[in-house]
This record gives structure tokens, sequence and C-alpha cells, in this order.
């Protein structure tokens, strides 16, 4: 079987390698640029990007405004570049605060177990049957606007999912020989949890982290977009989009530029997650 | 001295008329009356021989090239690979006749699974047949088009995988697949649902109808593997390929495979290739033997001539390294083979072996030998065949009493006491011989009453042990029998229970958290899969520095590796870059940081290829003939028990059924159960004719436990222990997908954990129910007393020398292993490769006789009596044990 | 599975439970007085007191939950505050709405899903399925409403085959209403389909390098028989699982998708009332939503246990 296993093994690693290289660079070199753009705009853009013009309204893509105008006559491609720093600011920082809230709270119930575990997975239990969407509906209209309730919003309902997995992740190495053999010679549960279990949990983590921060920048977006986000009127691609949705037929430039903003970036993110997943757990 | 090794430990071939009727006959008796195709099917196969249903052209040797039978010639497979074309199977060349079984051995990475699926044409992605051809009857499989060949595989081919359970499609009842190979077959609905049920009484499964309903879960592994082979049947084959058939499954249920496949075997007339790692197996069940290395065949010949005189150094090498049933440590010592085998792909300049051999010099590193012929119709791939021939003993055996060379400090008990003295460690003076609070009388470990459940399945009985200082107590059971959870309660893990585990005379807590650092320190374990035995973040340096620390070791981690013949560079680094054996051994490094009293080792060698269980099984005996540890050492195999305990206990169903010294054990008499079992494990090392199971039905393992109550979850990502399976699946839907995902991995790690799992035992299943009385084993006893022994829980017989039995039957009743059913016929053909060596007189009463048996008569022709002079120091060879990086 | 279905059935009240505290807890913890936000800061002292009495929130908090639960089980949904209509009316009026949207989806994200899963798994590592799964995770990763952008742009503004509302006018034929849903529809099946066919085609795979289908293959079944035969069901029923969770995303999806196309299904009403504070109406609505939540997890879980007879008839998996 080595040798059967090791062969096919063998191609198979070949043709993902290929796949991870070529997702991994092109997933990575669209999340690098937007990253760059959200936190150079201000230098990049020709125009400003809240400067109304009432003379230029509703221009069409043209070599003056490369995507055209809005409404106000607000030049579409400095928005769009302008829009990607509000998405980048939240969703890292929503995404850092769930991995590291999810793996504290799994790790801890999958290494001590018994009654811990089940408050904390019945806890859990009941946030995830709640709807995320209707839980950040009702959360961020009640509190308001603003980017430390889209962040708590977002975090909050992605600590249950990377909860659970770090927690799976947690119980299959605690069942493992090494950990009991820790426990032989005397281990307590929090060392054990900390030098034993999660340097192996790492992968779980980081597969986590990736996936929820493509997550995290859909959720923003969404939450923008439900004018849930920022103040109206801001270059933010989700209220953009939601802004001009009126003007649909008559500019649909001045939506399909955020729309494509989001989705690159997104689909950048995923492209990364996968070829980084598919890398971890095959390891 | 050839005459008499040469005959012992094969059948003969079912082509020959003096030995066919014993063959046919004897394996007819338990399912002749649903056979479907009446006593006539074999009577006609009996007069007319092997060619009764293709017409007969008549008894076609290694016939010409259109023969009949399996013809491989210079067959050559690769794999497409990121390094470029890998070879993994290289001119390779063999003819089968039909009605003969031939044999193809060798470890885990020598190709036979690759060659076994290239003769069915069935390469994994990537593998391709390069060169040479596939005869079949006269077919060339490479040649034919892909429906030629469905054609062919439906009409020609039948394989058998280890692993039944997983060739049969999980959501498909048994009858309907069975169905689905005769519809194929042309039959129509419902003549091929008739015949399915037919032939799932051909191989003797009870109550065919029913099986047929079921679905694969329901059956017990060994009945899934009947099913397969009636899948087999149902193409009535020309070429059958077994490919370690019986790999994973306990004892004595291989046992009855076995007997199955050698009945079936003679029946279908087809050319049989047997693929196994087990050469025991292989020279019982084979005419012919072919051992692979590196892809290549080293050796190829008569099977008893094969096992009784090697012509290559690897065969003979190997052959040193199978524990023979009965064979003491104290009488040989294992020899393992140093290194490890080439990678495919790996250039290894000449000889392959040659670096791992004792032989081996210029001319072997520099010129690739060619597969010499030689007489007896022998082929073997070496230089210095003839040196190995003159070379008395293999060149890999050495005397038992072989000092421990690669101990930096040999060392014995009061060497250790002072060692750990002069620290002045707080925890107190260390050693086995000392540091004792209790009178010397008492023994070292004493286990009363134990009882463990997992919910209400009782998984440890009542059970009572006593391990004294300096003792190897091996327990030896099938998987479910609960040796493990006894062995977890005993190092303090798994769930608590009532009973009481003393140590010194003193009660230990049941949970490992409750020990104090003292008692935590004399009771270490080793595990059994090596693949989770060490921490994969930390350098095998900071795995040792660590337990020192925490059991309070007065050893460096250089030097406990050292101990354990761990080379010096693998201590700084991770385990993925170990082999299974160097992560066994640093896990026993482990185990003794602290100088333990007692180490459970809980099957530490299962998983392990022979050549490397050899190494890790000699470690453990150098390492407690030098410490005094004590052992409590588990295994499901009777010759590995055997070798390194020196009282044996056999558990069954969670009760110690016998106990004693481990030479009255193997000797007799015995618990059926443990007759079974030497019966089961001597049949695979010698010829079934001398020894059969008790008779009866079928003795099955019984089917699992329902998926809610079931203890083990094979499911549960692989090797999953009986301990709290229900937690190592997170409850709740959201997180199965993602952990299904996790664990999954699409399907990946399953294929990983597959191959994992040969030769492991993955199932502690548990069968006990609360409230259950009588004696465990009464269902599948011959002997059993009706109205007694199913209700009743049996009395604890003394036989004297310590020994036990926990049977109801007298003990002048008790089976003895020579008065098991014997066959029928005696086989004396004179002179015939069929010749056999009287059966030894025995007396039963004598322990260590029981080193006389057959097996180890063969042992000591060709191996013990003879003066290891081997000038290599073997202790340097196997320093360099997979030290290759 | 009797003892499951027991289990799941007794968990479900407890889950209630839990939900309705997070949806009341969300809800009265609001900053700022409901009242005044219903009269708006012009009204007196005098007419905010009286709505407030009027509304209950005078009450204690434990007696307002108590009230608000029991009346909720027994239909006392009361009345929305700013549209002054029947809140049981409206939010299951919306609801059925909503079930038509998110049931067409459903009902085509199924066969699309499990037809291209099964067709990269039985490809795996080839063009096909390359395509397929890049495309699949692409789209899952777009936010719906992004894609019903891309959308309407397309086949609404410069194809005109499609209306750009999914709000058909009254009396309009069922082709019509259907062309009207037909965006909205694809936004939510295209959001989906990649998650699901990545669980298929993962168990497809699993399936075709399995054991059981070499052995299939070894004695003689052509690709096709063994796709059909060993390959499907085996692929399939694992995947029932992703389709629960699935299930989810798309109701979740339907706040998004129902405002960019104009419907008034439940998301929309979700989304309303909750801008405007109308407490009722969001707490019904985020009930009702939170029950379909949990019966579409049963409903999954069900269907996977009936589905695979390992789990439905018990005893060991091999």
């Amino acid at each position: 079987m080595s040798a059967v296993t090791a062969g096919a093994g063998g191609v198979r690693r070949r043709v993902a390698g290929r796949d991870f290289r070529v997702a991994l660079v092109a997933g990575g070199a669209l999340v690098l640029a937007w990253a760059v753009v959200a936190a150079f705009w201000p230098q990049l853009v020709p125009y400003d990007p809240l400067r109304h013009d009432p003379l230029s309204r509703f221009l069409p893509p043209g070599p003056e405004h490369w995507l055209g105008t809005d409404q106000f006559g607000r030049d579409t491609f400095s928005r769009m570049l302008a829009g990607a720093r509000p998405v980048l600011q939240v969703a890292p920082l929503a995404t850092a605060l769930a991995v590291v809230a999810g793996t504290a709270v799994g790790l801890v119930a999958g290494t001590f177990g018994g009654l811990v575990d089940e408050i904390v997975m019945r806890l859990l239990d009941a946030v995830v049957v709640f709807p995320a969407i209707i839980a950040a509906v009702l959360f961020v209209a009640l509190a308001g606007r603003s980017v430390t309730v889209m962040v708590l919003v977002v975090a909050g309902s992605f600590v249950p999912i990377v909860a659970r997995s770090v927690r799976a992740a947690t119980l299959v190495e605690r069942e493992k020989a090494y950990v009991e053999a820790a426990r032989l010679r005397g281990e307590r549960p929090w060392s054990l949890m900390r030098r034993e279990i999660f340097p192996n949990v790492g992968t779980t983590v980081l597969v986590e982290a990736t996936s929820r921060f493509g997550d995290a920048i859909f959720a923003a977006a969404t939450l923008s977009f439900l004018g849930l986000g920022q103040p109206p009127g801001s270059p933010d691609w989700g209220a953009s989009v939601s802004d001009n949705r009126v003007w649909l037929q008559l500019a649909p430039w001045t939506i399909l530029a955020p729309a494509l903003a989001i989705a690159s970036l997104v689909v950048g993110i995923a492209l990364v997650a996968d070829s980084l997943r598919g890398r971890w757990e095959a390891s | 001295m050839t005459g008499r090794a040469t005959g012992g430990p094969r059948l003969p071939a079912p082509r020959e008329p003096v030995t066919r009727d014993v063959d046919l006959t004897r394996p007819r008796r338990p399912g002749q009356g649903e056979n479907p195709h009446g006593p006539g099917a074999w009577s006609e196969e009996n007069s007319h021989g092997p060619g009764s249903r293709s017409g007969g052209s008549g008894e076609s040797g290694e016939g010409g090239p259109a023969g009949r039978g399996l013809r491989v010639t210079g067959l050559s497979v690769s794999y497409r690979t990121a390094r470029g074309e890998v070879p993994a199977v290289t001119n390779v060349s063999f003819d089968v006749a039909p009605g003969e079984t031939y044999g193809i051995v060798g470890e885990s990475g020598c190709g036979k699974t690759t060659l076994s699926r290239a003769l069915g044409r069935h390469l994994p992605p990537g593998g391709s047949i390069t060169g040479g051809g596939v005869t079949v009857d006269g077919v060339e499989v490479p040649a034919l088009s892909p429906a030629e060949l469905r054609r062919w595989r439906t009409t020609s081919l039948a394989v058998v995988h280890q692993e039944a359970g997983s060739s049969l499609d999980p959501t498909m009842r048994i009858g309907a697949q069975l169905a689905e190979v005769l519809r194929l077959q042309g039959r129509g609905r419902a003549e091929a649902r008739r015949e399915a049920v037919a032939l799932l009484a051909r191989v003797r499964l009870p109550d065919p109808a029913a099986i047929a309903r079921r679905y694969p879960h329901q059956l017990s592994g060994g009945q899934q593997q009947r099913v397969v082979i009636a899948a087999a049947l149902a193409t009535r084959p020309r070429l059958l390929v077994l490919d370690e058939p019986t790999t994973g499954l306990d004892a004595t249920v291989q046992h009855e495979i076995l007997d199955l496949l050698w009945a079936l075997r003679a029946e279908t007339d087809a050319a049989v290739v047997l693929i196994s790692h087990d050469l025991a197996l292989v020279g019982r069940l084979c005419e012919r033997v072919g051992v692979l290395y590196a892809g290549r065949m080293v050796e190829e010949g008569p099977a008893a001539e094969v096992m009784a005189s090697p012509r290559h150094p690897y065969t003979s090498a190997l052959l040193a390294s199978v524990p023979r049933l009965g064979v003491s440590r104290h009488a040989r010592e294992l020899a393992a083979i140093p290194g490890r085998p080439p990678v495919p792909g790996e250039e290894v300049g000449g000889c392959a072996f040659a670096p791992r051999c004792a032989l081996a010099d210029d001319l072997c590193r520099k010129r690739t030998p060619a597969l010499e012929p030689a007489p007896g119709g022998r082929r073997a791939r070496c230089h210095h065949t003839d040196r190995l021939l003159a070379t008395p003993g293999s060149p890999f055996e050495e005397p038992s009493d072989a000092p421990g060379a690669p101990f930096a400090e040999p060392l014995d008990s009061s060497d250790s006491t002072g060692s750990s003295g002069s620290t002045g460690s707080p925890l107190e003076p260390t050693g086995p011989a000392d540091g004792t609070d209790a009178p010397s009388g008492v023994p070292l470990l004493e286990v009363r009453g134990l009882t463990r459940k997992y919910g209400r399945t009782i998984v440890v009985d009542g059970v009572d042990l006593t391990i004294g200082r300096a003792e190897v107590l091996g327990l030896v059971g099938e998987s479910g029998s609960g040796k493990t959870t006894l062995a977890r309660a005993v190092a303090g893990l798994g769930p608590r229970g009532t009973g009481t585990i003393a140590l010194h005379g003193r009660e230990l807590a049941a949970t490992v958290g409750r020990r104090d650092a003292r008692d935590r320190r004399r009771v270490q374990m080793v595990f059994q899969n090596p693949e989770t035995s060490l921490n994969p973040s930390h350098t095998v340096r900071a795995i040792l520095t660590r337990a020192v620390r925490g059991l309070g070791g007065s050893r460096t981690a250089a030097e406990l590796a050292a101990r354990a013949s761990l080379d010096d560079h693998l201590l700084d680094a991770r385990p993925d870059r170990l082999s299974g054996g160097q992560k066994q051994r640093a896990a026993i490094a482990r185990a003794f940081a602290g100088d333990p009293e007692l180490v459970v080792c809980d099957e530490p060698v299962s998983a392990l290829d022979v050549s490397v269980q050899a190494g890790v099984l000699r470690l453990l005996s150098e390492q407690q003939r030098l410490t005094g540890t004590s052992y409590l050492f588990i295994s499901h195999d009777l010759a590995v028990v055997g070798y390194l305990a020196d009282r044996i206990a056999v558990m069954y169903r969670g009760r110690i059924v016998e106990e004693g010294p481990a030479s009255r054990v193997l000797a007799g008499p015995h618990h059926p159960y443990t007759a079974s079992l030497v019966a089961a494990s001597r049949a695979r090392l010698d010829d079934p004719e001398s020894i059969r199971l008790p008779a009866g039905e079928p003795a099955e393992e019984p089917v699992k436990e329902s998926a809610e109550e079931r203890v083990g979850s094979a499911r549960a990502g692989g090797i999953t222990r009986e301990s709290e399976p229900a937690r190592a699946r997170p409850s709740g839907w959201a997180s199965r997908i993602r952990w299904e995902r996790a664990a999954g991995r699409d399907g990946v790690t399953k294929r990983k954990d597959a191959n994992e799992r040969k030769g492991v035992n993955v199932w502690e299943g548990v069968n006990v129910r609360e409230g259950a009385t009588g004696c465990g084993f009464a269902a599948r006893c011959p002997l059993r007393i009706e109205g007694l022994c199913d209700s009743v829980d049996p009395p604890v017989a003394h036989t004297g020398d310590g020994h036990t039995v926990r049977c109801h039957l007298d003990t002048g009743d008790l089976p003895d292993t020579g008065d098991l059913p014997r066959t029928a016929v005696p086989v004396t053909a004179p002179g015939d490769r069929g010749t056999r060596h009287d059966p030894p007189t025995r007396d039963a009463k004598a322990p260590g006789d029981a080193q006389h048996t057959p097996a180890t008569q063969h042992a000591r022709h060709t191996h013990d009596t003879r003066d290891a002079q081997d000038s290599r120091d073997t202790q340097d060879t196997r320093d360099k044990e997979d030290g290759s990086p | 599975m009797r003892r499951f279905l027991l289990r799941r059935l007794a968990a479900i009240p407890l889950t209630l439970l839990a939900v309705s505290l997070l949806v009341f807890a969300a809800t009265e913890l609001v900053p700022g007085d409901v009242a005044r936000t219903i009269l708006g800061r012009e009204a007196g002292e005098e007419a905010v007191a009286r709505l407030r009495e009027q509304l209950g929130l005078d009450r204690p908090l434990a007696e307002r939950y108590t009230g608000w639960l029991s009346g909720f089980f027994t239909g006392e949904w009361g009345d929305s505050h700013t549209l002054g209509v029947p809140v049981r009316d409206l939010v299951l009026g919306r609801l059925a709405d909503s079930l038509i949207l998110g049931g067409l989806a459903f009902a085509l994200l199924v066969p699309v899903a499990v037809t291209l899963g099964l067709v990269a798994g039985v490809n795996h590592d080839r063009p096909v399925d390359r395509v397929i799964s890049v495309t699949g995770l692409a789209l899952g990763a777009i936010p719906e409403f992004v894609t019903g952008v891309v959308l309407l742009v397309v086949f609404a503004v410069r194809l005109r085959w499609f209306p750009a509302s999914a709000q058909a006018p009254d009396g309009a034929t069922i082709l019509t209403r259907l062309g009207h849903l037909a965006l909205p529809v694809i936004s939510l099946v295209l959001l989906c389909t990649g998650y699901v066919a990545r669980h298929v085609r993962a168990s497809t795979v699993a399936a075709v390098e399995s054991p059981y289908v070499r052995a299939a293959e070894l004695r003689g079944l052509g690709r096709a028989q063994v796709v059909r035969r060993h390959v499907l069901r085996n692929s399939t029923v694992p995947a029932t699982s992703a389709l629960g969770v699935q299930l989810q995303f798309l109701l979740g999806g339907l706040v998004a998708v129902e405002l960019l196309f104009n419907y008034p299904g439940i998301g929309a009403l979700l989304l309303q009332s909750a801008i405007d504070k109308d407490l009722p109406t969001l707490q019904a609505t985020a009930m009702v939503l939170g029950v379909l939540y949990m019966s579409i997890i049963l409903a999954a879980d069900l269907a996977y246990r009936l589905l695979d007879p390992r789990v439905r008839l018990g005893g060991a998996a091999a």
C-alpha cells in the first residue's frame, strides 16, 4: 500500500501543488492590492471621493472619469478605491477578535471537558441556532451604526463557529497518546492545553482565521448594503451599492463598480483561504 | 535436515492426488448441505483434475507462452510523481498454474500492492504498466481494450482485499451486492437473487437468507470477509488475487477465513496469487513464493524450501525477525533488520538490500545482482548466496545472551539505584529493586476485582491480576476483549470503576490525576499507535526532557535516546521525520525517563512491520533485562506475547479466562479459548493439517453493538480507542459537518487511516452487557456444556504452578494443544515435497516444552542451534537501524 | 433512531426558550426609549408616558417577557407599531412570500449542486473539476447582493430578459411571476451552489476512491454503472447535512436579496421593523425565523439519518 499510496499521493500532491501556487498567487495579489489601496487611497484617487460636482452628474465611464460619476457627480473610481478602507478595517479586527475568543473557548471546552464543555457547548448551540444575520440586523439596528458595533456583531457571530472547530480539533488531539503520556507524567490541564494541545490545533486556528476573514468581508459588506454599516454617503462599497440601487437603469456603473470591488476582494481571500486550507490539512 | 524442514510449513498442492483427498474432504464438513453445487462438484474435480470446468488441458505446469494460468513476464510499474517517473515494481516475472497458489511476500513499500493491482490492471491514478506482460489463460491483460477489460474482469478475475468491510458498499444490502455481480454474468434478476443466497451459504455463513438482507455494517469483520469471498466466487475466476485477505482480523477468525479460502481455492481451480506481509501465512498456504524487495523479486521458489533455506539475505533476515510461537526471548532473541527499505524512486547503486545486509561487500554496492536460477526451481538475486548458505544460521541471528552493546552504561537494577540516588532527587530513591514501602513478599502490582464500564457495557469484568517484580505479564486477547481498557486502568487512564489496583501493596488512585508524583513515576505506558505517541510540535529532545523533568528522572534526553538505540541526530528532529519504529523507540525512551517500576505496553508493535517490530521487541526485552522493570505487555499476537512474557493472562470478553507461566499457558491444558488461539497461531506457522480449530460452526466474533451503544467508533477518525469516543465527535449538527470535513479531508485521511489500520486493532469494541452471566466464550466453545456454561459463571481451576483456568470443564478434560482434532490423514508421501516431519511427541505437562512445537523445531533447526558466529556485531548494525536520514 | 428523535424533539423547547430570551433581550436592551422613538422628538412627555403604558413598557422585565412569550405561543402577537396591522397576519403573509422565493431557490439548488458536485468528483483533479470547484468557491464567497447586482446589470439593464423587480404586478400570470423571481432565485442559487457542490464533490471523491468502488470495478462494472449504483448514493447522503447548512444560509441571504429586488418577504420585514424599531413585529419575525432555522436543522439531520442505513439501522461502521 505504501507504494501505491505514495505514488498516487505524489500525483495528487503535484497537481494540488500547482493549483495551490496559482490560486495562492492570484488570490494573494488581489488581497494585497486591495490592502495597499485601503492604506494609501488618499494618494491614489484622482478625485476627492466625497466632493459633489453638480455639473458632471451621471457621467458614463470615460477618459475623464474612468468609471463614471454618480448622482452627485462624485467620481465612482475614487469612491471604489476609498471604499476599501472601511471593509478592511472591520473585517480583520472582527476576525482577530473572533479567532482569539473562539480559540480560547474551544480550547478550554475541549481540554477540560465534562461540565465545562457541556455548558459552553450548549450556550454556543443556542447562539448558533440563532441566525447570524438576524442577530446582526437586530443589534446594529438597535445599537446604532458604528465601526465598533459592526466589529462586535461580526466577531460575535463567528465566535461559536471558531470555538466549535477548535474544540473538535482539541478533542481529536486530546485523545491522542502523546497527551495521555503527558497526563501520565502529571501535567495539569492548563499545561496540557498550552504545551501539548495548542501547538497542534494551530493549523485549525489558521484555517479558521483565513476562512473567517473571507466571511467577515462578506458580512461587513452585507451589513453596509443593508444600511447597517457606515453612515450614508460614505464611500463604503456595500452602502454605495445600496445608495445607487435606484439608479440601476440610468447609471449601472455606479453600482457595478463597488459590487465588483467586493467580488474581487472576497474571491481573492477565498482563493487564498482554500489553497492554504488544502495545504495545511493535507500536511 | 533440509528434508525435514522442507515438508513442514505448507499445504500440499491440490493438484497432487495424494494430498488432494485430504484437502478436499477436510473443509467440506461444515457447509456440505448448503453447497449449491452438491458433492458432485467436488468429486468431479477430484477425478478429473483441475481442468474440469474449462475442458481440461490437463496438468499444465508453468506452461507455454499461451499456456493456462497466470504468467507475469518482466512486469514493471511506475508512478508519475513530482520527482518524475518512480518505479514501484521492476521487472517481475513469475508463473502460476491453475490451481496453484503463489505467495508474494514483502514489507510495506516493497511494491506488493502495486503488483497485485497491476494484475487486475487496476492501478491508482498516475500508475502505469511500463513494461512486461500479464497473461491469464493466454489473454494478454495489458492489451485489452476497456470494454474487453471489463468483460475479462467479469469472467476471469476475482480480487479479495484486506478490510473487507470497506470493499462492500455501505448503502447496499449484501444480497443486492452479490446479485449485482451475478447479473453481470448474465443471470436474471430472480436467479441472481437466489444464487446470491446460495453463495452466502457456500462461504459457510449461517442463515444466508437473513444475511442477504443485511447491510455490511451489520456484519462482523469475519462475516464481511466471507461476503467478499462469496463475491469473488461468483465470478468463477481464472485468476484469484488475495491481497492481505486476513490482515486486521482476529486470530481465530483469521484462521477460519484461511480455512475457507483454502477449501475454495481447490474448488475454483484458479491461479491464486496471495499477497501478504505474513511470511508464515504465505509459507503455509502457498506452493511457491516470491519475495519482493524494493519493487524487485529477490527470491523465488517452492515455499517450503524458501522458508527453510533462504537463498537471499533479505528472506533470511525477515524469517529471523518473526517471533515464533513458544520461542521466548530467553531462548532466542529476535533479529531486526537494520536500516530501512529504499523509498520508491530512491536510487540505490548495486543491490537494493546491500545497505542493510550483513553480507554486503563492495561488489554488492556496485553491481546489481541478477535473479540467478538455482536448483529446485529456485531463483535468487544475490551475489553471495553461497556465503549465505555457508553461514550457519541467519547472518542476522545472534544468541540470546548478547549483551546490550548500545547501552553506554550497561545498567542493572543496582546501577539504576545508584545513579538516581546520587542525584538526590527529592522524590525518593528510585530503582525497581528498592524504594518499596512494603514487605518484599508483596507483588509489585496487584489488581483485585477491577471492573470498568462504558455506559452500561462492561468492558473489564472483575479482573484479578498480579505482576511480580521484574516480571513480564503478557495479556492476550482479541479486539473487544477489554485488554486495552484494563491496561489503561492500570495506568490510571480511562473511566473510573470499581476494584483496586495496588502497587507494592499500597492502593493506587484510580485516575492518574489523583496519583502522586511517586506513583506516576512508577507506572508508565507505551502506546499502540506510534503516529500519535509523540507530540508532533516538539522535538524528540524536548519530549524526552519534558518527561525527565515531569517524572523526576535523572538522565538526560541523550542518555535516554542512546538506551533506546535512537540516533543522536534524531534528537533535534520532530516526530514527522522519524519512522514508525523510531517513534516507538522514542516513546519507549520516554516511558523509561523516570526509572519506572511498571511499564504498561499496549500493543506497542502491532502497527509496525515485522522487521521493525523485531527491533522494538528486542529493545523492550533489553530494557527489561537491564532495568528489572516489570511489564504489563498487551498484544493480540500470541507469538509476540510468548516471546516477551514470563507469565501470560488470556482475556476474553472482559474476563481473564486463563493465567499462568508462559510455557504452561502455551502448552496446555488450556481454556478452550486459549486452545483456539494457540491453534490459530500455530496454524499460521505450521501446516494447517496438524491443528484445526475446535470443530463447530464458524466461531464468529459477535457483531458489534449498535451505533448508539458501541463504544469504539472506527469512523471517528481512524484509530480510535474505546475511550470516550463519543467525545471525539463534537456534538451538534453544524460542527459535525466541519468536523467531518476535518476528519474526512475529502477522503484522503480515510484512506490513510485504512492503511494505518493494517495490522492494528482498531476495534476494542465491547460486548458484555450488564447483568450477563455464564462463560463469555460459551457461544463459541466447542466443548460447552449446555445449560451450564451459558448461564453459570465458571469456577477458577488451579492446575498447579500458579496456572489457573476459568472453565466448567474438569482440569483433565481441558483441551491440550495436542488433543485438538487433527487431520484425518497424515500425509506421508515419501520423498515428496509434501513430506513433513513427524508430529513431535510432547508431554504437555512439562513446562518449557512449548518450545518444542513443530514451529520451534523448525526454527531451531534453521537458526537456533547454530552458532551465531556472525562476525559482524549485530548491535552495531542495529544501531544503524532506521539511521539513514 | 427513536432515541435520537426523542432527544432532538426534547431539545426543541429548550432551544426555543433560548432563542426567545435572546430576541427579547436584544430588543429590550435597545438604547433609548421605544415610545419616544415611535412618537418622535416633538411629542409631549405625557403622550410618551401614555404610549409606554399602552405598550406595557412600564411593567417589570420578567413580567413583560413571560407575557410576550405566552402571547407568542398563543398567537397573540400584537399589532405593528408603525403599520398598525396585526403582526401575525403581516409576518405570516411575508413568510409565505419568502418561502416561495426560498423554495424555488432550493428546488433549483439541489439538482444543480448535486450534478456539478458529482461531475467534479468523478473527474476529480481534471480541468472540469477545477473549473467547477474554483467557480463554486468564488461564487460562494461573493455576497448575494453583489451577484444580484451583476445579474441585474446584465439581464435586466443590458439584455432586458428579466424585470429588475421581484415583485410582480397584481393579477400577473404564473409565468410572469416566475420571470420576476428569476434573478433573485438565481442569485440565491449561485450563493449556495458552490458550497453544496463542494460537499458532494468531496464525498464523491471519497466514494470513487473507496475500496468498494475499486471492488466493483474489479468485478467488471463499467464507469457509468459504478457511478449510478455505488457512487451516487454514497456521495449524496453525506451532503444532506451540507444542504441543511445552506438552507439556513439561503434564509439569511433572503434579507439582502429581498432588499435588492424589492421583494416583500420576511427578510425585508425584519430589516424594516428593526430600522423602525417596531418591536412587536421585530420580535415576532425573529422568533418565526428562529423556529424555521431549527426546523431546517432538524429536518436535515433527520434526512441524513434516514438515508444512511448505517445510522438508520445502528451497528458499527465498518
